[in-house]
C-alpha cells in the first residue's frame, strides 16, 4: 500500500465526517495562531529594541564611571571610584588613535523658561558630534560648536517640543531662554525624533558640555560615548580607554559598555521572552493534540467493523495502524495550515492596528508551530491508532 | 460413487482434529469439537446448523481469522494454525474471499471503490486495479453502478458488489455468511447463481446458510449441532418437507428462513 493510497484513504475517512473533523482542527488551528501571533508579538519586541539601537549609531563605546562587578577589597582602602572629568576625555581624544570622535556627557534636569512658560526638561551638556553619533538631525539653525570642551558658551539647542511649548508663535531662533539660572542663546532646534531608549529627544535642551557642569555645580561628566572608526577597531578602543582611564586614576574604575553588549543582552531578554511567550502557545498545541486523539478514539470506536473488515480483507495490523496515524496527521497538518492562515491575519490586524510596532513571526516559530502541531497530532493519534490495529477481526467485524 | 480421477483432487482445506474453545467468565465454552473435514478444489460446501452450533466459529477459522484452539488446518498444503498474523493475512488477501450477511461495504466508498480495496492493502498498482474492478464488476452485472455509493444500491446490488470484491484478488477459496440472510427470495437467488457460477469457474465456494434452497444447491452438506458435525449429506438430500436438524431454544424455523417470501 502506497503513501498515496494512505493518505487516500485517510482523507476519504476524513472527509465522510467533515464537521467532526473541522470540529477537531479547530484546536489546532488556534494553538498554531496563537503560537504564531504570540512569538510575532515577542520578535516585534526585540526587532523594535534593536532598531532603537541602530538609530543612535554604531561603532559606539560607552564609558560610565564606577564599575559594576564587586571587587573583593576590604573596607576602606578602595576608596571611592573617581569622577569621570573633561581631563579625561580630553585625556583619550588624546591617546586613542583608533577613535574617531567623542563627546562628553553631562545630565541633569532643568527649569527652561521664555517669558511666562516654562518647562522641566532633561539638559544634556555634550559637544559637536554628539548630534551625529546620536544620529539627530536640525530642524534649522545649527547644533553646538565643534569639540567645545573648556569654554561654556551661553548657547543653548532646544527639542522639537520645547520649542513648540515655549515658542508656539514665533521663531524661537536667537531668542534668549532662562536654563535654570542662566539666560542663553537658541542656536538650533532639533528635528522631531521621540522617545528612543526611554529618553524623549523632543523633551530636551542641549547645552555645551562645560556650560552644564557650571549650571549643574558638578565637576564630574555622566559618561563619555566614544565612537571608533570602524567597528574592527571596537575593541582596541575599549582596552584602550581602559587602560588610559586606569593610569590617569591610579586604579581600574570605570565600566565600559560597547553598544554591541548592550545590545546582546537585550537581544538575549527578548529572545527568552519570545520562547515563553511560544511555549505558552505551544500549550494550547497540546491541548488540541489532546481533542484530536478523542477524535481518533471516538472514530476507531464507531469504525470497529470496518477495521475488521480491512483485516478481513487482507489488511495487516500496520496498515491498519498507518491509515489511523495518517488520519490524526492530516487533521494536525490541516488544523496547523488554517493555523498559519489565522496567525497571518492576527499579526497582519496587529500591524494595522500599530504600524509602529514591527510584529512578524520568526521563520523557526512559524516551522515549529507547524512541526509541533504535526508531532503532537500524530503522536496523540497513535494511541488510538494502535487500539485499531489490535483489534481481533472477528470480534470487531460482529460489532455491527 | 467417486470416480478414481476425482480422487486424486487436491484438497484447499484439511481440517484435522479442530477444536476452538472459549472461555467466558470461568466456564469454558466448546464451540468447535474435533472437526476433521477436507474441501476439495473446486468443492461447494454448504454448512448448516442450529445457531450456537459453531457454524461461524469453524467459517472464522476457515476465513484465517480465528485460531483453533487444537488440531491442525492446512490451507493449499500450508498449516496455517501457528503462522504469525502477518501470515495469516497474506493468506486472506490472496487465499480467501469473504462474502458477510451484513455486506460490510465501507459506506463512503464507491461501488468501485469497494472492489478496489483489496487490491489497495496488496500493492496491486493502479492501471492493473482498474481494469479488475471493471471486469469484477461486469462478472456480477453492476457496471452501470460502479460510481453509486452503497446507500445508492439496493440490498441485493450491495451484496453484488461484496461478491466483486471477495473475487477481485482471485482467491482460491469463498467464504459466504448467510449471504441471502438479507435479502429477498429474488435477490438472494440472484446472489446464489452469482456465487454458483464462480464455484464452477474453479472457486471453491463455502456457504453459511439457514435456507434449505441454497443448501440443496450444494455437493456436499454438513449439518453441524453443538460444535460437531453430525450428519454430512449431500445436496439431493436436503428436500422442502425433511429438518436436517433440530432449531432448539430459538423459535426459528430451518424450513421458513431469514429471508421472508
Amino acid at each position: 500500500m502506497s503513501p498515496f493510497e494512505v493518505v487516500r484513504f485517510a482523507v476519504r475517512a476524513l472527509t465522510a465526517h467533515r464537521l467532526r473533523s473541522l470540529l477537531s482542527l479547530l484546536g489546532m488551528t488556534i494553538g498554531v495562531g496563537a503560537v504564531v501571533v504570540l512569538t510575532a508579538l515577542g520578535e516585534g519586541a526585540r526587532r523594535y529594541v534593536v532598531d532603537e539601537f541602530a538609530s543612535i549609531g554604531t561603532n559606539l563605546v560607552i564609558v560610565v564611571p564606577g564599575r559594576t562587578e564587586t571587587v573583593g577589597s576590604l573596607p576602606g582602602v578602595g576608596g571611592a571610584p573617581h569622577d569621570l572629568t573633561l581631563e579625561d576625555a580630553r585625556a583619550l581624544r588624546r591617546e586613542v588613535p583608533e577613535l574617531k570622535r567623542l563627546a562628553p556627557i553631562a545630565m541633569g534636569q532643568e527649569d527652561v523658561s521664555h517669558r511666562q512658560r516654562s518647562r522641566q526638561v532633561a539638559v544634556v551638556g555634550t559637544t559637536g558630534p554628539y548630534l551625529e553619533m546620536r544620529r539627530l538631525e536640525m530642524a534649522r539653525g545649527r547644533f553646538l560648536p565643534e569639540s567645545e570642551l573648556e569654554r561654556g558658551s551661553s548657547v543653548v539647542v532646544l527639542g522639537d517640543a520645547v520649542a513648540r511649548e515655549l515658542f508656539p508663535f514665533s521663531d524661537p531662533l536667537g531668542e534668549i531662554v532662562r536654563v535654570g539660572e542662566w539666560r542663553m542663546k537658541v542656536i538650533g532646534v532639533l528635528a522631531p525624533r521621540g522617545v528612543q531608549l526611554g529618553v524623549d529627544l523632543d523633551e530636551v535642551a542641549i547645552v555645551p558640555v562645560s556650560t552644564a557642569m557650571s549650571l549643574f555645580n558638578r565637576s564630574s561628566l555622566f559618561r563619555i560615548v566614544l565612537e571608533a572608526r570602524r567597528s574592527e577597531d571596537l575593541q582596541r578602543v575599549e582596552e584602550r580607554a581602559v587602560e588610559v582611564l586606569t593610569s590617569r586614576h591610579g586604579e581600574e574604575d570605570v565600566t565600559v559598555l560597547t553598544q554591541e553588549a548592550v545590545l546582546a543582552s537585550f537581544e538575549e531578554i527578548l529572545t527568552a521572552l519570545t520562547l515563553a511567550v511560544g511555549a505558552i502557545g505551544a500549550i494550547s498545541l497540546a491541548v488540541a493534540g489532546i481533542g484530536i486523539m478523542n477524535v481518533m478514539l471516538v472514530s476507531v470506536a464507531e469504525r470497529t467493523p470496518e477495521v475488521g473488515l480491512l483485516r478481513a480483507l487482507g489488511a495487516h495490523r500496520r496498515q491498519v495502524l498507518s491509515v489511523f496515524v495518517v488520519e490524526a496527521g492530516l487533521l494536525s497538518l490541516a488544523g496547523g495550515i488554517c493555523g498559519l492562515a489565522l496567525g497571518w491575519v492576527g499579526t497582519g490586524i496587529l500591524t494595522e492596528v500599530f504600524p509602529a510596532f514591527p510584529a512578524r513571526p520568526p521563520v523557526w516559530a512559524v516551522a515549529a508551530a507547524l512541526g509541533t502541531a504535526l508531532v503532537v497530532g500524530t503522536v496523540f493519534g497513535l494511541l488510538p491508532a494502535r487500539r485499531a490495529s489490535r483489534l481481533d477481526p472477528v470480534a470487531a467485524l460482529s460489532r455491527t | 460413487m467417486p470416480l478414481p480421477w476425482c480422487r486424486l483432487r487436491v484438497a484447499v482445506i484439511r481440517l484435522d482434529g479442530i477444536s476452538r474453545t472459549f472461555v467466558v467468565g470461568d466456564q469454558e465454552v466448546h464451540a468447535l469439537v474435533e472437526i476433521t473435514e477436507e474441501i476439495e478444489v473446486g468443492g461447494y460446501v454448504s454448512l448448516m446448523g442450529p445457531s450456537g452450533s459453531g457454524k461461524s466459529t469453524l467459517l472464522n477459522i476457515l476465513g484465517c481469522l480465528d485460531r483453533p484452539t487444537r488440531g491442525s488446518y492446512r490451507f493449499d498444503d500450508q498449516e496455517v494454525q501457528d503462522l504469525p498474523d502477518e501470515r495469516l493475512t497474506e493468506i486472506r488477501r490472496h487465499g480467501i474471499g469473504f462474502v458477510f450477511q451484513f455486506f460490510h461495504l465501507v459506506p463512503r466508498l464507491t461501488a468501485a471503490g469497494n472492489v478496489e480495496l483489496p487490491m489497495v492493502f496488496a500493492g496491486v498498482d493502479r492501471s492493473e486495479r482498474r481494469r479488475r474492478v471493471n471486469e469484477a464488476l461486469a462478472s456480477v452485472d453492476l457496471t452501470d453502478r460502479a460510481h453509486h455509493r452503497p446507500d445508492q444500491l439496493s440490498g441485493g446490488q450491495r451484496q453484488r458488489v461484496a461478491i466483486a470484491r471477495a473475487t477481485v484478488m482471485r482467491p482460491r477459496v469463498i467464504l459466504a455468511d448467510e449471504p441471502t440472510g438479507n435479502l429477498d427470495t429474488a435477490s438472494g437467488r440472484q446472489v446464489i447463481q452469482v456465487l454458483e457460477r464462480l464455484n464452477r469457474e474453479g472457486m471453491t465456494l463455502i456457504v453459511v446458510s439457514h435456507d434449505p434452497n441454497v443448501a440443496r444447491r450444494a455437493s456436499r452438506v454438513l449439518i453441524l449441532v453443538d460444535g460437531r458435525v453430525e450428519r454430512r449429506l449431500s445436496g439431493e438430500e436436503i428436500r422442502p418437507g425433511i429438518r436436517p436438524f433440530e432449531e432448539r431454544g430459538e423459535e426459528e424455523d430451518a424450513q421458513e428462513p431469514g429471508a421472508s417470501e
